[in-house]
């Protein structure tokens, strides 16, 4: 074990752990918007949008998410009408087709979460309320959807985590987040061992942090 | 379609092989998590504390790990600790170890952090009375394990196993890193030489699909089947 080599190292996995947190809350934040959405469409009675949301949550889940990193980066440049237009300003930076990839991504994977919140909240919260005269627009925000989210903690929590596993795939399209920077350090110092168990370590500390917040927030909304 | 075309001209045969050779790492995998959670779900089951803490670091730090860089850590330093053990022996020329084994290994650890967590999950939650009553009877552990216990574990793991399974197939896509031709290696390839990435990553996709849509049918079949007489 080179423990110097690791010392060297640890600054700059460190400061590229700035980027894998950036990538991760940045997919996270979008993420939660298109899984809300599509939740929304899902538990929609009209069966074409239902089968549409379906369909989104089914091809995102069941295909790896390097495909998915590879068509929107490596792919979609391909299509010559897109790059004429202002999205291609987008679309040329590995950074935000990765972001593009991971919030998708965890989009579909959020939607599953919070309609089977929605769909497992008990009826007689809801019915209480209809009886207590509240109209059906605050039901929905005031019951239904802090029920559907303190429901949907403890999986969210592994959603999280899976994301942030996740991002280490963003080196594939040349990015230097922490897998990145881990695998450069590598190919000029040959010492795999010492460096990738060294970024595993961070990894797992980032893991410990927000597994511990998770279960602080489902603590703090717990119903008595 | 020319580019699926079997043949010299197409990448319809190359991309067939590379879904086998996609096949093939899964389930080789699959086994050799199976064979991991083995000996690690009765650690984690275990009264002895420091059985316990073996099976809860396993499970803890492969799950809290990019599986990229698992891949990575056997890829690059498997030869190297390998030639090292060698080297203790009295073996100091360079040993080359085969991507397949290497891919199935790290990718068979992850997928056995996740079934040990199944099957400890199962396991507790049959009822404590089913492992008294064996007991009482005087059945011996063996018989126990085999003919009250497996039975209704694997009702309760199969669903969850068929997650896992989903989450390993999906995991051998990054294998490709390593330079084994399955079908993400494939379609790279091809995606470079016919400068068409778009059609061969979105057919890697339904390649993909197709996978896990087909694993399914099966897997539900088989919990028909274990779910009979409840």
């Amino acid at each position: 074990m080179d423990f110097d080599l690791m010392i060297t190292s640890l600054p700059k996995l460190l400061s590229a752990a700035v980027i894998t947190l950036k990538l991760l809350s940045a997919s996270l934040i979008i993420g939660l918007f298109i899984g809300f959405l599509f939740a929304v469409l899902r538990l929609n009675k009209n069966p074409f949008i239902n089968k549409f949301a379906y369909g989104y949550s089914y091809l995102f889940r069941g295909t790896p998410l390097l495909v998915q990193i590879f068509i929107i980066y490596y792919g979609l440049g391909q299509i010559e009408w897109l790059r004429s237009t202002f999205l291609w300003v987008i679309l040329k930076e590995p950074y935000w087709c990765a972001i593009i990839a991971f919030a998708l991504n965890t989009g579909a994977y959020t939607s599953e979460i919070l309609r089977s919140a929605f769909q497992t909240i008990k009826p007689g919260i809801i019915e209480a309320g209809k009886s207590l005269g509240i109209s059906s627009k605050i039901i929905l925000y005031k019951i239904q959807i802090p029920v559907a989210i303190r429901q949907s903690l403890p999986a969210y929590g592994n959603e999280i985590i899976l994301m942030m596993k996740g991002t280490s795939l963003a080196s594939t399209v040349t990015l230097m987040d922490i897998t990145g920077v881990a695998k450069h350090i590598v190919s000029t110092t040959y010492k795999p061992l010492e460096v990738f168990l060294l970024a595993g370590g961070i990894y797992l500390f980032m893991t410990f942090i927000i597994h511990n917040l998770i279960k602080y927030l489902e603590k703090k909304y717990s119903f008595q | 379609m020319d580019l699926l075309s079997f043949g010299k001209t197409g990448w319809g045969d190359e991309l067939f092989y590379a879904t086998l050779m996609t096949i093939a790492v899964a389930v080789t995998a699959m086994l050799i998590g199976f064979l991991f959670s083995l000996i690690f779900t009765p650690l984690k089951l275990s009264n002895n504390k420091f059985l316990n803490f073996i099976g809860n670091t396993y499970t803890t730090v492969i799950r809290g790990v990019p599986e990229l860089l698992v891949i990575y850590l056997f890829f690059f330093g498997g030869s190297g600790a390998i030639m090292y053990v060698a080297s203790i022996f009295g073996y100091f020329e360079y040993i080359e170890i085969n991507a397949f084994i290497t891919g199935s290994v790290a990718i068979g650890i992850i997928s056995g952090a996740y079934s040990t967590e199944v099957f400890r999950g199962a396991i507790q939650s049959i009822d404590k009375g089913q492992f008294e009553a064996a007991k009482v009877l005087g059945v011996s552990k063996f018989v126990q394990f085999y003919k009250i216990i497996l039975p209704q574990m694997l009702r309760l793991a199969i669903p969850n196993l068929s997650n896992v399974w989903q989450i390993t197939l999906k995991d051998t896509s990054l294998i490709s890193v390593t330079g084994l031709v399955e079908i993400m290696r494939q379609s790279y390839i091809a995606a470079g030489s016919t400068r068409d990435p778009l059609f061969f990553y979105c057919f890697a996709a339904v390649l993909y699909l197709m996978l896990t849509f087909l694993s399914m049918k099966l897997i539900n079949r088989l919990e028909v089947k274990y779910s009979r007489g409840f």
